[in-house]
């Protein structure tokens, strides 16, 4: 067996007996608002929580994240990071609240429950009496969502001073993901416009700009999509009009496309930009396409040490292994040629709505995970 | 200047705190210590499940994990029919039903009566009471409380006050004390006891007060639990014995204007209990046309004083001019 695994349900059941200080910053980093751009005061918590928790080098960079070290006896680098950023608008009530096995509110599971493990790390650590030879650095992101671009965590890589060896990225849900690839994706958005108002007709139908915007989505529709390597295009929404009676004059659609083969992003990509500018030409009308974020793809592999070691780890505490790509903080650590995992925390319902629910018991196997696979990355840079 | 303004201008200065003064718990901590004090809260509860569960992890997670600043939380319950107690209990909270304890002395329903078996059943020098229904709860909450008992040994009760009254641009808002506290507890006190109307929010449910003064005072059991604690301890210890702490914001549910009845009845009738047992109905004090509110810049506090004088006009029929004009009447 990989050494440490055995220490996994150990690790488990004592932080069952010492719940109250994740639980405590779940609820706290859960009521603070943080969207994309507004995170603020969720750094200013983590900040906060590292200089009590006596960090060294704790720091809110010029892109807003908070990031602090727990010192080792090496001069090797672990980072341990989670992305500040929730969907929800600041005008959104972020109310939280506790049953007995589950807590429930918008944005507890993405990230507030990633945010609260990073904020008790250095506590969990203590009371399991874990020590590393490694450095951790904990860096709790910003701008991770939606435009956000992941410009947080790619600020943090382009210019920390200190090597980083290995990563780990924490997302709430669900206990079981597993992630060491990152897809080729593109975020964009098309927006059409009018030159002038249209004005309803006496007879036919008065689209305005829905009648443009329709004929794209019609043509993304008909694009041809590999199923291998792994292809997906994703219509987000599509925004137009406000009313019953008046064709709008403008309108947006949000999109991704999401790929194993960045070749086949940009092949798509283009594809979608002759449609765009087909669509400005044929319909008289004022098309754009721009991108808001852009992921490389990237891939450790399945038989790289860690992603062995966390499968063990998991059977070791009976969870399933939920092995997916993503397109979050992971990628930019793949980017930098950082090997690294994404793991997901505990179990959860409803998510992304305002009655988003993570199972308490849960946590605490995924902390399990998370320590046994840190003790494992810290003993490997060791050895190697 | 009156000498119960310059009383109460005194006490605001030296007696009213902001949270943020006792932000170290750390610090809060070692105080507590030194002065060899123990500290229990207790949280009234009626069918709170929603937000207690929350309470009790933040209290649990700040104040005894992290801080070690309460010995105890104890949840007491009325007889809730939802899951308030299992919730309570499950984040680690003790839990009681209010009918359990001193049994002998039969039950009673209403908050007052939890506050009261809880000095009995808990084992503090200090017991901090804490609503179950507050859906912000922070550990300020109870460190604010607590901390001038733990600094100020002369001091014996802290009530919380909340949405501090601000001047904006030279306009003052006036102290959101609360409809009931505005229409009726605030004109009561301005008449019959100026001194306390020097407390901003006199119904806040949240107070901390040492086990000393608890055994010494009686508690109604309903509504008028809080407007009768602070007569009966201004009687025996005087307005020095209390102070007042600025929580900032406190988010709870909405009272329809008829639930504000009940309560407004309920305080009545204790306020007029003691004026009764004070002998204030046959000796009425010479009754006062000063009406006292509250406003805050910064972090100082001070008192709007009004005249307001209801004067009176006779019936017209006692007026010369008037039967003169009107003969054929």
């Amino acid at each position: 067996m990989t050494p440490f695994i055995s220490n996994s349900p150990d690790h488990r059941d004592t932080m069952a007996r010492h719940r109250a200080t994740v639980l405590g910053n779940i609820v706290m980093a859960g009521e603070i608002p943080s969207p994309t751009g507004g995170e603020r005061k969720v750094v200013e918590f983590l900040y906060n929580r590292f200089i009590e928790a006596g960090l060294n080098h704790v720091t809110i960079d010029e892109a807003g994240n908070a990031g602090a070290v727990l010192p080792g006896n090496s001069d090797r680098n672990i980072l341990v990071a989670a992305h500040v950023d929730k969907i929800w608008s600041k005008t959104v009530e972020h109310r939280i609240t506790a049953l007995e096995n589950a807590i429930t509110g918008p944005g507890v599971a993405d990230n507030a429950l990633g945010v609260a493990i990073l904020a008790s790390l250095p506590r969990i650590l203590e009371i399991l009496d874990v020590t590393f030879d490694a450095n951790l650095i904990l860096v709790g992101t910003t701008g991770s969502l939606g435009p956000g671009n992941l410009g947080g965590m790619r600020f943090f890589l382009e210019n920390t001073r200190e090597p980083i060896h290995a990563g780990i990225c924490l997302e709430g849900m669900d206990l079981g993901r597993l992630s060491y690839s990152s897809l080729g994706m593109v975020r964009a958005e098309i927006t059409v416009k009018l030159d002038t108002e249209s004005d309803w007709p006496w007879h036919g139908v008065g689209t305005g700009a829905i009648g443009p915007l329709s004929k794209i989505v019609d043509c993304i529709l008909g694009i041809d999509r590999p199923e291998k390597p792994r292809t997906t295009i994703l219509l987000g929404s599509i925004q137009s009009g406000s009313g019953y009676n008046f064709p709008p004059s403008s309108g947006v659609l949000k999109f991704e496309i999401r790929s194993e083969s960045e070749d086949v992003v940009d092949r798509i990509y283009h594809q979608i930009e002759e449609i765009v500018e087909e669509t400005s030409v044929r319909d008289d009308c004022e098309t754009s396409l721009s991108v808001l974020a852009r992921r490389k793809s990237g891939d450790i592999g399945f038989r790289h040490p860690f992603v062995r070691a966390i499968r063990e780890i998991m059977e070791s505490l009976e969870i399933k292994p939920r092995i997916a790509p993503s397109i979050s903080e992971l990628s930019a650590l793949l980017d930098h040629g950082i090997p690294g995992l994404t793991l997901g925390i505990t179990k959860g319902d409803h998510r992304s709505t305002r009655e988003e629910s993570i199972v308490i018991e849960d946590i605490f196997t995924g902390i399990a995970q998370i320590v046994s696979t840190l003790e494992f990355i810290d003993h490997y840079l060791k050895e190697s | 200047m009156s000498d119960t303004t310059k009383v109460i201008n005194q006490w605001l200065e030296n007696n009213t705190f902001h949270y943020g003064e006792f932000w170290k718990v750390k610090k809060l901590v070692e105080a507590k210590e030194k002065a060899g004090l123990t500290i229990s809260l207790c949280i009234p509860t009626l069918n709170e499940e929603e937000t207690i569960g929350k309470e009790i992890i933040i209290f649990i997670s700040e104040l005894m994990d992290r801080y070690p600043l309460i010995d105890e939380i104890a949840v007491i319950d009325s007889g809730s029919t939802d899951r308030t107690l299992e919730i309570a209990s499950s984040f680690g909270a003790d839990t009681y039903l209010s009918k359990d304890i001193l049994p002998g002395e039969g039950f009673k329903m209403g908050k007052g009566e939890n506050l009261w078996k809880a000095i009995y059943q808990l084992k503090g020098d200090i017991i901090c009471y804490v609503d179950g229904d507050i859906k912000n709860i922070h550990h300020r909450f109870v460190s604010g409380l607590v901390a001038p008992l733990i600094y100020r040994p002369e001091v014996k009760y802290v009530k919380a006050f909340y949405d501090r009254p601000l001047a904006y641009s030279g306009e003052t808002r006036p102290s959101g004390g609360g409809r009931v506290t505005e229409i009726l507890v605030r004109p009561l006190f301005s008449l019959f006891f100026p001194e306390l109307t020097a407390l901003v929010q006199p119904l806040s449910g949240e107070y901390a007060v040492r086990r000393e003064v608890l055994e010494q005072i009686p508690f109604p059991i309903g509504y008028g639990v809080e407007t009768s604690h602070l007569i009966d301890v201004y009687q025996k210890w005087g307005l020095g014995a209390f102070a007042q702490t600025d929580l900032e914001s406190r988010i709870h549910g909405h009272q329809s204007t008829a639930a504000l009845g009940k309560m407004s009845f309920g305080i009545l009738q204790s306020f007029l209990k003691r004026v009764h047992s004070l002998g204030m109905v046959d000796r009425l004090p010479e009754l006062n046309s000063v009406f006292r509110q509250f406003q805050a810049e910064g972090s100082r506090y001070e008192q709007i004083i009004m005249e307001i004088i209801e004067e009176e006009r006779p019936p017209m029929c006692t007026i010369p001019a008037y039967r003169e004009k009107h003969k054929q009447l």
